[in-house]
């Protein structure tokens, strides 16, 4: 919640975070033990992390990616989210003016670390509507399951 | 505030807390390119309004989560996008051409024949 105000790039909170985040880079995150795989808000692409009794499922939100430019790679728990984004920039046109420059351009990566009772062998991509929703099974010996009572 | 009673619908929308998709806007000579990025939209749900001057994006997140999805952890926490825009009277938002794919919205937005740069040619008198 708090998170996502100050994400909103023409919200209230927009020069908040720009102050934010050069006071951060001034004076490091203090005090404030979060991921050792923390980013700042705002990374490209977002990411949203789900949970069943059978799969871990992660949503990230990169749109206008050509699928096949998108990498996604497991690795000793690990999960890695990279890719370029073209620049929507019209080429060619002279006399052009820039208004606002909010999406995100050039490569990105971001990781996901998976819990232990996942399987990486059994790992599912598809890319709709602009999110890459990336499923990965969970270890059928952890799948909790009844026993029988002799 | 009659105002307000008399149009409950627009008042529960504006409480709903929304996501504002990011956007590029270029302008050339010939109009504006707008660029919005709406991830997880499909294209039934999109949305644009033209009303007055004004011009309104919005758009729903289809859920595509499975029964027993437990959220982990969010940095997207909304479903709906919205975002508005001013129009100035020069773009002509009868010819706006709308591309939406892959979660990203390329809007072109015309300016009216007149509007076009012209030279002046100067006279000496």
């Amino acid at each position: 919640m708090y998170e996502s105000l100050l994400n909103l790039p023409a919200g209230p909170f927009a020069e908040f975070e720009r102050l934010q985040r050069e006071l951060q880079q001034v004076f490091g995150n203090v005090g404030r033990p979060g991921s050792i795989r923390a980013v700042a808000s705002g990374a490209f692409p977002a990411i949203n992390v789900g949970s069943t009794p059978e799969a871990v499922i992660i949503y990230a939100f990169a749109p206008g990616i050509d699928p096949a430019k998108l990498d996604v790679q497991v690795d000793r728990g690990v999960l890695t989210i990279s890719g370029e984004r073209a620049s929507a920039r019209p080429e060619g046109s002279e006399a052009l003016s820039v208004y606002a420059n909010e999406r995100h351009t050039g490569r990105f990566r971001r990781t996901v670390s998976l819990s232990d009772d996942t399987d990486p062998s059994r790992v599912e991509a598809v890319y709709r509507d602009g999110v890459l929703r990336i499923s990965v099974a969970r270890r059928a010996s952890m799948l909790p399951r009844r026993i029988q009572i002799q | 505030m009659n105002e307000r009673q008399a149009n409950p619908d627009t008042e529960r929308k504006a409480q709903t807390l929304v996501l504002v998709p990011r956007v590029d806007v270029f302008e050339d000579v010939g109009g504006i390119t707008l660029v919005a990025d709406m991830a997880g939209v499909p294209k039934e749900l999109l949305e644009l309004h033209v009303e007055g001057d004004t011009l309104r994006l919005e758009g729903e997140i289809a859920a595509d989560a499975p029964d027993k999805l437990e959220a982990v952890y969010a940095e997207v926490q909304h479903s709906r996008y919205r975002r508005a825009f001013a129009l100035s009277p020069e773009l002509d938002t009868s010819r706006i051409e709308a591309q939406f794919r892959d979660g990203v919205l390329n809007l072109r937005i015309p300016k009216h024949a007149h509007a076009q740069p012209r030279k002046i040619e100067v006279t000496v008198a």
